[in-house]
């Protein structure tokens, strides 16, 4: 009998501790197939963030460093710049990567720092129990924003991806979401390309993936990824923000 | 023998630590320390090292903790109010077991203080720094000569108790220029980074990193594992320079440049018959206890000389346990104790002795 379908090597044989419905199962599937296709599991080296994924160091065969909560790209960096030969990448939510990790962030990123981001956006806090995060929607209810949240006194959420997109250092940046088949086929290929743009020595690359959390939001599974669509996408448009990959 | 040059403590420590095998410096610019970024800046792309001039303190200490954990020897380097921003990393660093060595040149505090020399952050490198349970290695050179041979050793410490190690000095220190020799002296046997970040090449089963234990009896077992072995640097690391204790019925005590200064006094009151001698620890953490504890019986009084409002002297109080009295004199906001301060601190507690 033919095997159509399997783990990913590159994914550790264990069960995950998302919620039911949760992305990040999708995404951590999607790294691990791009580790294993670009046979780049063993020259691989992981930071794990602060967040619901805090635990995502026992999820990928690769060698793997846990963060403080925002620090992962300037752990990264650091172990880029010990192996720069070795692939380096992170993997953080809103919270840790667009509020108290921003100018990590947004440093990685101007000192086109040869390393790859996988940025989950989902537009809330998750491990802490649904809070406001900087990606939080105008009117988006959380436990800290209960009333909604009034951009006149919460501020306005932020698009990372066009932010980056400005820094010269950053290589290639694209925002994606994981609602839909196509979406998910696109979200692959796009972190396939960010490594791959990291093997290539051209500097900083970034995947956002707009992402659900139904558990946080208080919606099924599908009603989640029913609201991503409707209201994630328009706010957070999907596409390539910055691509320098082809210029010598 | 190697060749006596004439070199500035901030440089003489940078220089150290290339010769010891550090690669990688990451730092932010802050007074007065700034001379060790500088020195770096230059120097590393020469010895195919990294200097990384990172956006804060914060990141940088978050370098070394990446750095360090792929295994390679990290510096940092900075002065007090850098240093509080370091201490989310370094708490890490403990709680990861990695070693790395941190650098400050002490100024006065609190907030941003002054940019004279300080001791005033003994407290925190001894009992604080970071979040958790764990304590750094640190180690107070008082010459520019000993910043070399303590930050070769602190490389070592560090990779041979896998602990951050810090090199604690004050401004005065780093500017002052001595001759000196790049001899780094005998060096330890260290252990394989067989547990670093390599990537595994496909050969081995991954190498985690992390400081995140969630079952407390698990997490409790880790803590007591470390404290053994912060038990048995206790034991064996403990440094602490004598000087004229002898035949001493007075004792001084005092680290770093307040040390120096501490010496030139104890040479004065000898003249005038008060036989003093000192005590300088070399070793912050672990505290020479046993260095006090010997001349606890021996010596009527103790007195305890720092640039703070008195930290040290906590230690030592522990140390004699109220076997013989202990006395503070301190300078603070980077003002210097002077002899002749230190000896009429001295003379008034002889006086009231007799």
């Amino acid at each position: 009998m033919q095997q159509v379908f399997k783990k990913p090597n590159a994914l550790c044989d264990v069960n995950l501790h998302y919620c039911p419905g949760c992305t990040h199962g999708i995404v951590h599937r999607l790294v691990a197939e791009v580790l294993d296709e670009l046979g780049i599991e063993g020259k691989a080296i992981g930071v794990a963030p602060v967040g619901c994924s805090v635990f995502a160091y026992d999820y990928w065969e690769c060698d793997m460093q846990q963060a403080a909560h925002g620090r992962a790209p300037a752990v990264a960096t650091g172990i880029k710049r010990v192996h720069p030969d070795k692939v380096v990448f992170t993997y953080q939510g809103d919270g840790d990567l667009a509020s108290i990790g921003t100018a990590e962030t947004v440093h990685a990123a101007m000192r086109g720092e040869n390393i790859t981001i996988i940025f989950i956006n989902n537009a809330i806090y998750g491990m802490t129990g649904g809070q406001m995060a900087p990606t939080s929607l105008p009117g988006q209810v959380t436990q800290t924003s209960p009333y909604g949240r009034d951009p006149k006194t919460q501020g306005y959420p932020v698009r990372m991806s066009e932010m980056l997109a400005q820094t010269d250092g950053a290589a290639y940046i694209e925002r994606v979401a994981v609602d839909c088949v196509k979406n998910v086929n696109n979200a692959k290929k796009a972190i396939k390309k960010a490594f791959q743009t990291q093997l290539d020595g051209k500097g900083f690359s970034l995947v956002e993936v707009l992402s659900t959390c139904p558990t946080n939001w208080g919606k099924s599974p599908i009603e989640a990824l029913d609201w991503l669509r409707e209201n994630m996408i328009p706010y957070y448009p999907l596409g390539v923000k910055k691509d320098k990959t082809t210029e010598e | 023998m190697a060749e006596k040059v004439l070199v500035k403590g901030n440089e003489a420590l940078a220089e150290a630590a290339i010769l010891s095998g550090c690669r990688h410096y990451f730092g932010y610019p802050i007074t007065p320390q700034t001379e060790i970024a500088a020195y770096m800046a230059k120097r590393m792309p020469k010895v195919g090292g990294v200097f990384l001039q990172a956006e804060s303190e914060v990141a940088a200490a978050n370098m070394v903790f990446g750095a360090a954990g792929a295994g390679a020897r990290a510096l940092t380097s900075s002065s007090s109010p850098g240093i509080s921003l370091k201490a989310e990393a370094l708490s890490y660093i403990a709680g990861c077991d990695l070693p790395c060595v941190v650098v400050n040149i002490v100024r006065a505090g609190p907030g941003l203080g002054g940019i004279q020399p300080a001791q005033s952050d003994y407290y925190q490198a001894t009992k604080g720094h970071g979040h958790g349970d764990y304590q750094m290695i640190v180690l107070a050179p008082s010459s520019v000569q000993e910043i070399i041979h303590l930050t070769a050793d602190a490389f070592d410490l560090a990779d041979l108790y896998r602990m951050p190690v810090m090199i604690m000095g004050d401004g005065m220190l780093g500017q002052m220029m001595e001759p000196v020799e790049f001899d780094l002296g005998e060096r330890r046997k260290l252990p394989e980074k067989d547990w670093a970040t390599t990537g595994t090449d496909m050969k081995r089963k991954h190498n985690i990193i992390n400081s995140l234990i969630m079952n407390p009896d698990d997490l409790e077992a880790c803590v007591r594992a470390r404290y053994e072995r912060y038990e048995q640097i206790k034991a064996t690391e403990a440094r602490a320079e004598e000087y004229m204790m002898d035949d001493a019925e007075y004792m001084i005590t005092a680290y770093g440049t307040t040390a120096r200064i501490a010496k030139n006094a104890i040479v004065e009151l000898r003249k005038k018959g008060i036989k003093v001698g000192l005590i300088r620890p070399i070793t912050l953490w672990p505290f020479p206890e046993a260095a006090y504890k010997k001349y606890a019986d021996k010596v009527s009084a103790i007195l305890s000389v720092e640039m703070s409002m008195g930290q040290m002297v906590d230690d030592v109080r522990l140390a004699v346990n109220d076997k013989v009295p202990v006395h503070f004199y301190g300078r603070t906001g980077g003002n210097i104790p002077y002899p002749d301060e230190i000896i009429k601190a001295m003379e008034e507690i002889a006086g009231g002795d007799k």
